[in-house]
């Protein structure tokens, strides 16, 4: 996995509420059986136009944001679906990291495994960010994942709670899979005691 | 004596592995669904790592999302769905792992087989990379919805790391009226919570509405708890669970029953336990409902109208109420019993089951579709099919003009041939009404499976009060 530490970057403001993983990803791009490539189709319904053009009035289209690695954006981001494709998307197209009031839960399992920050904020600290999002090419945040700030284009620092073991992850890069075999005597232990306790779970 | 406990509480404690300082725990997980729309990537990171699938045993894979519902032994035609089914046929051959192939009877809808097959029980943690996960725990199991990230890692360890939810609890009190089931029950909790209402939480239904529902019923309000931000709901089980469960094949063995059921049996709320977030609803308050807009929160009865943007609570509702209305193409002040459908479907994984094709059979019975109506009917399983032609329910719909399909997961999200072209609208038994999700340019009102036979013989959407 990416690791996450510090990041500099233009900010996109995306100010919609309940932004749907359909929306972010459109399910005719679930086909794959890959993880990389989606980067083009992040947004489609509402980045490109009916003939396939791109919709100029889209931000994601416009200068500087086609460059976006912070994406600012209202309620609920990300409800919906599980499909991390969502998630593969906003990687593919260079976000590293999201900032909303609040996040729909598997979506932000999802964002933490592929090295995405998510970044919970108050409505009004939100708001301001969005603010400083407009400002095109002065858009520009820093998250600073180990002093847990958000850095304003004015220097005013926002803090931002975050699980500590989330946290431990994307500054190191682990891999999950890895750190919990390594407790596999402890899941083995618990196998034996749950087969004899409730010996149908096993087949 | 030990603190009271809820029925989240007691599952959650008996799969912690272990727990670290901060609370983050180690969760075992019993049972693990698996499609192909989720799992492609998941399978091949094991593979790079050389990993095994640590329990295949408590492991099943089908085929739903890209499956044609027409003709079951035909070669899938897009190139696309085809490699991901083939692809997921490889991976069971592969690893070794259970899988009921396209042509089984026991083929279906993830979320309908697995408790048809009594592969879901009470008391299990059970996932799936699938948001409608949530419907297992109809039977009072812990099934939640996870990316493709985590079923790697359930597939290699058969544990999640997590930390433990918020305990919620919806009562649905008294009974509802006629023409009122258990989708117009979740819709109108939806309508009330709204659609982040449950993030964080994993809800409990509960109440005298609730404990009368059937098994299927309880699969329908469950399912959709996604739809109020909750990664899972839970019903307790009781006496319709056990009846339900008995004698299903990969059910507890004969001489494992009695133990099995005394455990179920220990699993609800204890008196007293307490709860992070209390609802309340009356189910005779509870309308025949139906989505207007493009989230599941957007619902209202029947008898009311599309309403009017400047009601909205604030300046971002507004502005997503405004949205809604020009991709759904509706203006404020329409009667909801006016607005004429294209499409009518019946079917997924909230509506797909018996008593939702018994009750849209019941409407469409001695009846016909009306003219410029496209109406499917798309049974959940190969058993589910086979049960709705045992009793005669095939004909009485294609009597009526409706097309009787094969099982999968068909119009609900578009990756397979049934899908809405741009500008239709559709009324659907499905779970999402979100811009795109039946087609690019659909637009979809979810409601009952008798409120969508009711419209599909109208032509409009229309009140099944009036069908008696």
């Amino acid at each position: 996995m990416d690791k996450f530490d510090r990041l500099t970057g233009i900010a996109a403001p995306l100010p919609m509420i309940n932004v749907d993983t359909d929306k972010i990803i459109p399910a005719k791009w679930l086909k794959t059986i890959k993880r990389t490539g989606l980067g083009p189709a992040l947004f489609e319904a509402i980045r490109y136009r009916k003939d396939g053009s791109e919709d100029p009035d889209f931000v994601l289209n416009k200068e500087p944001y086609r460059k976006a690695e912070i994406l600012v954006t209202g309620e609920n981001f990300g409800c919906g679906s599980s499909r991390e494709h969502a998630v593969w998307a906003l990687h593919g197209f260079g976000i590293r990291c999201v900032i909303a009031p609040d996040f729909a839960d598997i979506f932000y399992s999802n964002a933490f495994k592929n090295g995405i920050l998510l970044v919970k904020l108050p409505q009004a600290e939100v708001d301001k960010l969005m603010e400083d999002a407009e400002k095109g090419e002065n858009a520009r945040l820093t998250v600073d994942l180990e002093r847990q700030v958000v850095i304003r284009p004015d220097g005013e620092e926002i803090p931002f709670d975050i699980d500590a073991f989330r946290k431990h992850c994307l500054l190191n890069g682990l891999d999950d899979i890895a750190l919990t075999l390594e407790k596999d005597k402890d899941i083995q232990t618990f196998e034996g005691g749950q087969k004899t306790a409730t010996p149908w779970l096993y087949r | 004596m030990a603190a009271p406990k809820t029925l989240f509480d007691k599952i959650w404690d008996s799969h912690v592995v272990r727990q670290d300082e901060d609370g983050t725990c180690l969760l075992y997980i019993d049972r693990h669904m698996v499609h192909e729309v989720t799992s492609a990537q998941a399978f091949e990171g094991l593979r790079l790592a050389g990993r095994k699938v640590r329990r295949p045993d408590a492991t099943l894979l089908v085929c739903d999302h890209n499956v044609p519902t027409t003709d079951r032994g035909a070669r899938i035609a897009d190139d696309d769905s085809r490699i991901q089914v083939e692809t997921l046929e490889k991976n069971a051959a592969e690893f070794g792992l259970p899988y009921f192939p396209l042509t089984d009877i026991r083929q279906g809808i993830v979320h309908i087989i697995g408790p048809e097959q009594g592969f879901t029980q009470p008391g299990m943690t059970i996932v799936c990379g699938d948001s409608h996960t949530a419907t297992h725990g109809a039977f009072g199991a812990l099934a939640f919805g996870v990316g493709t990230s985590e079923v790697e890692h359930v597939l290699a360890t058969q544990t999640l790391i997590q930390k433990p939810a918020k305990n919620m609890r919806i009562s649905v009190t008294g009974r509802p009226h006629h023409g009122v089931g258990a989708k117009d029950i979740i819709l109108a909790i939806i309508g009330k919570i709204g659609t982040a209402g449950g993030t964080g939480h994993v809800i409990e239904y509960a109440g005298e509405a609730i404990e009368a529902l059937s098994m299927e019923g309880r699969m329908t309000v469950c399912n959709m708890s996604i739809e109020g931000g909750a990664r899972a709901g839970l019903v307790a089980p009781d006496e319709t669970t056990i009846a339900y469960l008995k004698d299903r094949p990969m059910g507890p063995n004969a001489d494992e029953w009695d133990a099995a059921v005394a455990y179920w049996k220990s699993l609800p709320s204890d008196a007293g336990a307490t709860y992070d977030k209390e609802v309340t609803l009356d189910a005779a308050q509870i309308e025949p409902l139906v989505t207007w807009g493009t989230s599941p929160e957007d619902v209202l009865p029947i008898t009311a109208s599309v309403p009017d943007p400047a009601s909205a609570r604030d300046e971002a509702k507004k502005r997503s109420m405004e949205r809604a209305l020009e991709y759904m193409g509706l203006t404020p002040g329409t009667r909801l019993s006016e607005i004429p459908i294209q499409t009518a479907f019946i079917g997924s994984c909230t509506n797909g089951r018996i008593e939702d094709l018994r009750a849209a059979a019941a409407i469409a019975k001695g009846r016909k579709v009306a003219d410029g109506v496209r109406a499917l009917v798309v049974p959940g399983s190969g058993l589910v099919k086979k049960q709705a032609e045992d009793e005669g329910l095939d004909a009485v719909f294609t009597e009526a003009g409706f097309e009787w399909r094969e099982a999968g997961c068909s119009m609900c999200l578009a990756m397979n041939p049934d899908k809405l072209a741009p500008g239709e609208r559709s009324a659907s038994t499905s779970n999402r009404n979100f811009e795109g999700r039946q087609g690019p340019g659909g637009r979809t009102h979810l409601m009952s499976p008798a409120m969508v036979a009711a419209a599909a013989i109208k032509g409009h959407i229309t009140d099944v009060r009036d069908f008696d």
